[in-house]
């Protein structure tokens, strides 16, 4: 094709995107290696380390310009969001195996960037839950930050992790709620356990905060758009201040559920993933509801510790459906489509 | 001074613009080349037919191309000379190819044509309409769509806004912005002229407000001229705000669908050149022969110049000094213009800017990565498209969906493609996707009329086959008993109404030849007899009794015609 006007354009690229994506990880990594020590580093590069070599192998496979692509970043980023939704004290072969999957399977068999319907990091994570749910329900406890303890857990043959884990918020919240005595009420387990901090678990609600801040920086940055974060907020919001205000004995309330978990993560960082979720503004919006209710719903009544991962994925399914009828009126016919509306 | 309520539109892009380059030095006037290639076909519309030949003196403003009918426009001599020629030469278009020109050697008089004002206050408003065709005024804002077509009030009877577009939003393009500044009484007499004939009850002249200095000189202009009913609105800055559409939207807060009228919108867009070229021509009785082109980019001084049509780019070129590494010459703006096969190529009365490209200057796009579905280019177009879902589909080649994403509404701003983080050439895209279900529908229209064809001629053998049927039938009259004769024709009647059936709903050249009437006619007569039911559509309007008379005369014809065929058979095959 000859290359016509315009013919100049903004110095924008897609690994400027991808960059930028990665520095707004950076607030919320901090905390995290902070409340919970260097591992998350490790698996990290472990990551990073697996999905360029996926990548590489599936592009050279391919035929694709290998070094175009390596450097895009998009790899970078599934790799970082693989770690960050895995436990950092899992073992050293669960994260490369999840990202494998997730570059290999999720991203390059449906076509490579920009193709792929399901987001890489999520779909892995579903894969190794279901194949491994001891080993993706041991957290490590906050606080707990010793660097070599945890390598052994990493890498080490002997894994001792009694020491060193602890159920996440959600979990202790859920076991608590079923198993213990039928007097215990949300407010109770949140006051009496050492899980609990101020407003979501210990620790990780700094970590929710560090990505609520670097969220809010893409959103400035035009990276992406308000929609999909404060839909997805909103929503888990309302939905646990009705169900808290029904019945506070069972149901968290808002701020909990709002920082807790993979909640920030999956506002600013997963259900915005551009290429598998929706395209258009009021797609954005119910795409991002759609994830909050099911991640409360699976929260609430599942088994799983968290649901962000199942629910992005059902979510992903809708949106060819979701962006088909959230067309935006195009400049001159808006009236035509109110008139359209309002019928003959 | 009222601060006027301003709407905006959605999307643009604020690339750098490049202005400060070429505006600080005034108009000048660009000296006659040797030779002036002047193309006949410099507007929207039908060809111009040449008026003179090789060999012809011709004076400056003397019609050389007359206009093709109504929707075309009239194309002069920018200077007087001698006509070397009138054949096909390079013209300045991307596709390369040629067209008839006349090609004048200046004689180095300048002299004009005796030329009078026009007096259009006291002419109907299609003599005003035919004297702007006459002069060759087109818009010259670089869509060159003959003015006289857009001078009229609407079917309400009059313009509820007038805009004349001074926005200039296209980078480094400042001849809007010179005139402005420098003819602003033209501009403002022209508004006022064409405010009248489209009877606007008011004129808003868009002017983006990086252009402080025009926006004074016009306002000033109004002023001394004591214009009524004209406003001088400075509008945000923001690409591409003089798109006609996008500055109405911004003025009137009204959305101008793709495919209407905006007149039917109480709405009408001149450009400012266009104004004051309207002025010309009416007040002055000049034909419109040159325009101020702004030479910029990769050369030593970007600068407007008048410049006569027809003048090679390259002689302007000069003027400005291109640098050594220029690589391209590109007609426009960075973001809609077109690349030029030669320098060669004349100026023509859509030249708004001629710029020179380098690498340096227009890099050449990084590789195209995959599209990831950011949206940046929705949120850049300003038609509120969904450009992704549009390349996606154009690309796939699947240009049905292509249109049902708005296709044909996309006005190829280039915005997209400007943001596109994956840089893709998003507007190619399209250009192509346009081009393919035009040269489709083409293919259609000719294969639809191929089919029309053929179908006739099935109709017109199957029409013979019946004819000779009949003539059989007339000879056994002649010979053999009158049974015989009933019998053929009962056997002739239902393919002959078949025949003609097929042969009459997409026949437009049946003045050619009155046959199928005159078979259903025939037809009818006989199946009548025969109290058959054969009701041929065309001729329900008619009474019984015209029917009959009908019928009988055609039947009568047809028998002639049978009788004539007889004695020479088969010759028209
Ligand atoms: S800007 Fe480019 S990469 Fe982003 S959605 Fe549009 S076409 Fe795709
Ligand atoms: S070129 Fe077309 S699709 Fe792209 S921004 Fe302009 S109008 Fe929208």
């Amino acid at each position: 094709m000859i290359n016509n006007s315009p013919y100049f354009r903004q110095p924008a690229s897609v690994r400027g995107v991808m960059l930028k994506v990665l520095a707004a990880l950076l607030p919320g990594l901090a905390a995290y290696v902070w409340f919970f020590g260097a591992a998350i580093l490790v698996q990290l590069a472990l990551c990073s380390a697996a999905a360029l070599a996926g990548e590489w192998a599936m592009l050279a496979i391919r035929k694709k310009p290998v070094w175009l692509f390596l450097s895009d970043g998009s790899a970078v980023v599934t790799a970082w969001l693989v770690a960050l939704t895995f436990p950092p004290i899992a073992p050293w072969w669960l994260g490369i195996m999840a990202t494998l999957f997730a570059i290999v399977v999720v991203k390059h068999l449906y076509g490579g960037l920009g193709q792929n319907p399901f987001n890489p990091a999520m779909a892995a994570y579903c894969l190794m839950i279901v194949a491994y749910p001891q080993i993706m329900s041991q957290w490590p406890a906050v606080g707990f930050t010793d660097f070599s303890t945890q390598l052994t857990a990493i890498f080490g043959p002997d894994r001792h992790l009694d020491a060193i884990t602890m159920a996440t918020p959600l979990d202790a919240l859920r076991t608590q709620l079923h198993t213990a005595d039928a007097r215990a009420t949300v407010a109770g387990i949140l006051g009496s356990h050492a899980t609990f901090g101020n407003i979501g678990g210990k620790g990780w609600e700094w970590v929710a905060l560090g990505y609520l801040i670097g969220g809010v920086w893409l959103v400035r940055q035009r990276i992406i758009t308000w929609h999909i974060p404060t839909a997805f907020l909103a929503t888990l919001a309302a939905i646990a201040t009705i169900a808290s205000l029904a019945n506070p004995a069972v149901f968290a309330g808002p701020v909990f559920q709002a920082f807790t978990g993979g909640a920030m993560l999956c506002a600013f960082f997963i259900a915005t993933d551009p290429v598998s979720g929706a395209t258009t503004p009021r797609g954005k919006l119910i795409f991002a509801a759609g994830i909050a209710l099911l991640t409360w719903i699976i929260r609430t009544f599942g088994a799983y510790p968290d649901g962000i991962a199942f629910a992005t994925l059902l979510m992903n399914l809708c949106v060819p459906l979701i962006d088909m009828h959230t067309q935006p009126p195009v400049f001159g016919h808006k009236k035509d489509e109110e008139e359209d509306k309002k019928g003959p | 001074m009222m601060l006027k309520k301003l709407f905006a539109f959605n999307g643009g892009v604020k690339p750098d613009y490049h202005k400060g380059e070429s505006n600080h030095l005034p108009i000048a006037a660009a000296p006659l080349p040797a030779e002036l290639v002047i193309p006949l076909h410099q507007s929207i519309g039908g060809v111009p037919h040449p008026l003179v030949h090789a060999g012809d003196c011709v004076r400056k403003g003397q019609l050389i191309g007359g206009p093709d009918g109504n929707v075309s426009s009239a194309v002069h001599a920018s200077t007087s000379g001698t006509v070397k020629a009138v054949e096909p030469r390079l013209m300045p278009h991307t596709s390369g190819l040629s067209a008839p020109c006349v090609v004048i050697e200046p004689d180095g008089r300048d002299e004009w044509i005796e030329h009078a004002p026009v007096p259009w206050r006291s002419m109907s408003p299609g003599e005003v309409r035919d004297a702007l065709r006459d002069a060759g005024v087109v818009g010259l804002g670089g869509a060159v769509f003959p003015s006289h077509l857009k001078v009229n009030p609407g079917k309400l009877g009059h313009l509820d806004t007038l805009v004349i577009n001074g926005a200039e939003c296209e980078p480094f393009i400042t001849c809007d912005d010179m005139q402005m500044r420098e003819r602003p009484e033209g501009i403002v007499k022209g508004a006022a002229i064409l405010r009248d004939l489209t009877q606007a009850k008011q004129v808003l002249v868009g002017i983006e407000d990086n252009k402080p200095e025009a926006v004074a000189a016009m306002r000033a202009a109004v002023e001394r001229l004591k214009a009524e009913r004209i406003e001088i609105v400075a509008v945000p800055t923001r690409y591409p705000a003089g798109g006609a559409k996008q500055l109405i939207r911004v003025l009137t807060g009204i959305e101008v669908p793709h495919g209407k009228r905006s007149t039917d919108y109480g709405v009408q867009c001149f450009n400012t050149g266009t104004a004051y070229a309207v002025w010309e021509a009416l007040e002055l009785g000049r034909p419109l022969i040159s325009r101020i082109v702004t030479v910029a980019g990769n050369v030593e001084t970007a600068r407007n110049y008048e410049v006569h049509f027809g003048t090679p780019m390259q002689d302007v070129i000069a003027l400005a000094k291109a640098k050594p590494d220029s690589d391209r010459v590109i007609m426009g703006g960075p973001m809609m213009g077109y690349r030029m096969p030669s320098a060669a190529v004349p100026v023509v009365k859509a030249t708004n800017c001629i710029l020179v490209g380098s690498k340096a200057l227009f890099p050449p796009p990084p590789p195209e990565m995959p599209c990831i579905r950011c949206g940046e280019c929705a949120l850049a177009c300003p038609v509120d498209l969904q450009p992704f879902e549009m390349y996606w589909f154009s690309r796939a080649k699947i240009f049905g969906k292509a249109q049902e994403y708005h296709l044909f509404d996309c006005i190829e701003c280039g915005c997209c493609a400007y943001v596109c983080p994956s840089r893709i050439p998003l507007v190619d895209y399209y250009r192509f996707a346009k081009s393919e279900i035009w040269a489709r529908e083409n293919e259609k229209t000719a294969a639809d009329t191929a089919r029309e064809r053929y179908e006739f001629r099935l109709a017109r053998e199957e029409r013979e086959k019946a004819e000779k049927a009949a003539k059989l039938a007339a000879k056994a009259t002649e010979t053999k008993a009158k049974l015989a004769a009933q019998a053929a024709a009962a056997a002739a009647a239902p393919a002959d109404a078949e025949a003609a059936g097929a042969a009459v709903p997409p026949e437009p050249t049946s003045t050619a030849t009155n046959d199928p009437k005159a078979l259903i006619a025939a037809a009818m007569a006989r199946a009548q007899a025969q109290k058959a039911v054969v009701h041929p559509e065309n001729v329900e309007q008619i009474s019984p009794e015209k029917q009959a008379e009908i019928a009988e005369i055609e039947a009568r014809r047809a028998k002639l015609r049978e009788v004539a065929k007889a004695a020479q058979p088969q010759e028209d095959q």
